[in-house]
């Protein structure tokens, strides 16, 4: 059904449709309104044979799905920034234990200095830590690629992250069709654990792994990650069937077969960047795009194969390996690396800025791409004159003070003189 | 005035020489489920805690007796610690109920969580306890114990208390004892071994959150502990138990000692035995046999030094703290003769 609906709040339909029987919620903006629609759900019975735990942190949120989990219940929570961080211990126990748990992640901005706003900052910190990480462009697809991260989840026994732009979607309105129940059952089989905590079949789970087998399920792992490059695509095309809608996979391209220059990004920034590219496209410049749907598993090999005729590769995204640099750029180079292709790095979105990214301004990041003129990393729309400033009053004084309040003093007085 | 807990045990015969509470001349149907050919033998032997390792008695004791209580319909959450590392090395496991282990301080969430499972699942027969030592417990997953408090989940948390973080090799906790050696509260300088005025009681703690049961229990006393077992699991929402457990390792005491030493600590003082239910306190096991702290102490390493000359103020902090509990507890009858 075509419903004009905030993000979070399909985001909750869907989960609500994929008939979850725990969920374990505590607040952080920006996930905040999904398990708060879900706990309304429940409440009232709209999803039923549910329980639904109000938990003391994080860190308590996953490790209750762990336990439930475990016990062979479909469970669900979400997180975002600093929440995903406070539970991270527990990301990797459950990864490690190969339960199915999905969670969303409304990406945000990790601090200090503290920042509410949209980044991948939080998905980042928990790339090696085992889970799959989706990277949904839009809320239709978030909605799509819930009901499939529960499949693959399942299928695989292992954890799902679906990694969503905070307040880009999760707060944002749009026209959204939410399937029905029935197509949502008929994809979607029930929860059939590989392990099970079931007194009628005793089992321990979670003991010690000395030097004599921990390799082999640290292998196993990255084994299942790679089952997924193929699982991850067959899934998204037997959604396509029954849904009529192309929605997941590893990767999609957006007129990037032929191009010269192919811009490369995750998450929601290719609405914005579709537009900008179809005009630079007009004018005959040859250039498309494609975005990493599952950035982890990584899809090397289709990398490749959709890249391996460019001649350079423009890679933006809301995140920073600090003393590195790009992390997916880091990560494409790694699948390109026997390619004779540039590969440009474009760091921007940092904690939201700009809002929004601006079809102007990405115009411009993309023309010294084409030009090769792009420093590495590049920092998209960054106010190096402030930098500056922050860096001549640490040369001239010990107690220079914090950082980050003398740049937002810096930007009242270089937006007053700009005024004046 | 809190009353003597109504044990199943009405009549008690203690052993001539040790003072243990013996079994052998009870009816057969009053006697100890450890004490019973038809055990579950859930924490079962060729494990590898030490010898005489008193949180492996105290977790046998307990499951198994919860094991009856449930008709065997029971899984554990485990928190990390000496009773996970001693029990499931793979491929190896002592255990034989389903049991999970996930991290330090998460026990009670996962609990939590198994718990929620179930209900969804409509099992209202499975019951599940969290364990943990008194680190996992009273420190490091001590929000998770609270939440699942605050929540009132249908979990039975058991703290095994030893009072210090046995498994890294004996470190303080928020359990250990003022003047306590440990390997982080050495006895050097003027104040040896752990400060005075530290710490906290998650029993009081937990009766803070009006959970539907807290008791206190001791490895020397198996028909008192089995039997607030058996209660706890007979209630649903969240309920604590903390069972006191010597460390022979940790404490510097003969393995052959351990339930002298908790019978010790219980007789002095220093280890209360209480119930409450719903934040009020219901039931105190009296002291028998009253002694003072000095014969507790004595007979562990960790204290050797509030025993010597130049101590005086250490031993006499802990004699005030037990003759506090016996007050504020009542554990010796007002009459003045002992139970």
């Amino acid at each position: 059904m075509l419903k004009q609906i905030e993000g979070s709040h399909a985001v909750a339909e869907a989960v609500a449709l994929c008939r979850p029987e725990v969920i374990s919620a505590y607040p952080i903006t920006p996930q905040t309104h999904i398990v708060e629609d879900l706990g309304s759900m429940v409440k009232s019975g709209e999803i039923a044979n549910c329980e639904f735990l109000l938990v003391e942190s994080e860190f308590g949120a996953l490790s209750a799905c762990i336990g439930s989990s475990a016990a062979g219940a479909r469970s669900y929570t979400a997180t975002s920034s600093q929440g995903m961080l406070f539970m991270m211990e527990a990301v990797y126990n459950a990864s490690g234990m190969g339960l199915p748990i999905v969670m969303t992640v409304g990406n945000r901005a990790i601090g200090a200095p503290i920042n509410i706003w949209n980044d991948w900052g939080d998905s980042m910190s928990a790339r090696d830590a085992g889970w799959i990480q989706l990277f949904v462009e839009s809320n239709q697809q978030a909605v799509d690629v819930h009901i499939q991260a529960f499949r693959l989840a399942e299928q695989l026994s292992l954890p799902v992250m679906v990694c969503m732009d905070g307040f880009v979607l999760t707060h944002s309105y749009s026209q959204v069709d939410i399937p029905d129940q029935k197509q949502v059952d008929a994809f979607l089989p029930t929860f059939e654990p590989r392990q099970l905590l079931d007194p009628a079949s005793p089992v321990s789970m979670g003991a010690m792994v000395g030097p004599d087998a921990f390799t082999e399920v640290r292998y196993l792992a990255h084994h299942k990650q790679m089952e997924a490059l193929e699982l991850i695509p067959e899934q998204a095309a037997e959604f396509e069937t029954l849904f009529g809608r192309d929605s997941g996979g590893l990767v999609k391209s957006f007129d990037c077969e032929g191009a010269e220059t192919v811009v490369v990004t995750m998450g929601s920034v290719i609405g914005t960047m579709k537009h900008v590219l179809a005009e630079m496209r007009d004018e005959g410049i040859s250039i498309g795009a494609l975005t990493v749907r599952s950035f982890r598993p990584f899809p090397k090999e289709t990398l490749r194969d959709l890249l391996k005729d460019a001649k350079r590769v423009i890679v933006f995204e809301k995140c920073l390996a600090v003393g590195m640099g790009g992390i997916l750029a880091m990560n494409l180079r790694m699948a390109l690396k026997d390619f004779p292709i540039r590969v440009h790095s474009a760091i921007g979105g940092l904690g939201g800025r700009p809002r929004p990214i601006t079809r102007a301004n990405l115009r411009r990041m993309f023309e010294k791409g084409i030009r090769d003129e792009m420093e590495e990393p590049h920092f998209h729309d960054i106010h190096m004159d402030i930098v500056e400033r922050e860096l001549e009053r640490e040369q001239a004084q010990r107690r220079s003070g914090s950082i980050a309040e003398n740049i937002l003093q810096d930007v009242g007085v270089v937006a007053a003189a700009k005024t004046i | 005035m809190p009353q003597i807990p109504e044990s199943h045990q009405k009549v008690r015969f203690y052993q001539t020489g040790t003072l243990t509470v013996g079994n052998r001349l009870l009816d057969a149907e009053h006697r100890s489920v450890q004490g019973t050919m038809d055990r579950s033998n859930s924490l079962d032997s060729g494990h590898r805690a030490c010898q005489g390792c008193g949180e492996a008695l105290g977790a046998r004791f307990a499951i198994d007796a919860a094991m009856r209580a449930t008709k065997n319909q029971l899984i554990a959450a485990n928190a990390t610690g000496c009773l996970e590392v001693f029990t499931t090395p793979y491929p190896e496991t002592a255990w034989s109920i389903p049991w999970i282990h996930s991290l330090f301080g998460n026990a009670a969430a996962v609990g939590a969580g198994i718990a929620a499972a179930l209900k969804a699942k409509g099992r209202d027969d499975v019951r599940v306890i969290a364990q943990g030592g008194d680190g996992g417990t009273t420190d490091i997953g001590f929000g998770c114990l609270s939440g699942m408090f605050d929540r009132n989940d249908d979990v039975l948390y058991i703290c095994y208390n030893n009072e210090a973080y046995m498994n890294t090799g004996v470190q303080r906790s928020s359990a250990t004892p003022g003047g306590a050696r440990t390997a982080t509260t050495m006895p050097v300088g003027k104040d040896p071994g752990n400060a005075f005025n530290t710490g906290k009681s998650v029993p009081l703690v937990a009766m803070a959150h009006l959970i539907p049961y807290v008791a206190t229990a001791s490895v020397h006393d198996l028909h008192d502990l089995e039997h607030k077992v058996s209660k706890a699991m007979g209630i649903h929402g969240a309920r604590y138990i903390e069972i006191f457990v010597p460390c022979p390792l940790g404490w510097g005491s003969k393995p052959s000692d351990t339930v002298k030493i908790a019978r010790l600590a219980v007789e002095c003082g220093l280890y209360p035995l209480i119930e409450a239910e719903h934040g009020e306190l219901t039931g105190v096991t009296k002291i028998r046999q009253h002694v003072p702290v000095g014969e507790y102490l004595k007979l562990q390493r960790r204290f050797a030094h509030v025993l010597k000359p130049g101590n005086a103020h250490q031993l006499e902090q802990l004699q005030a703290i037990a003759d506090r509990n016996i007050k504020k507890f009542s554990l010796i009858d007002e009459k003045g003769g002992q139970e």
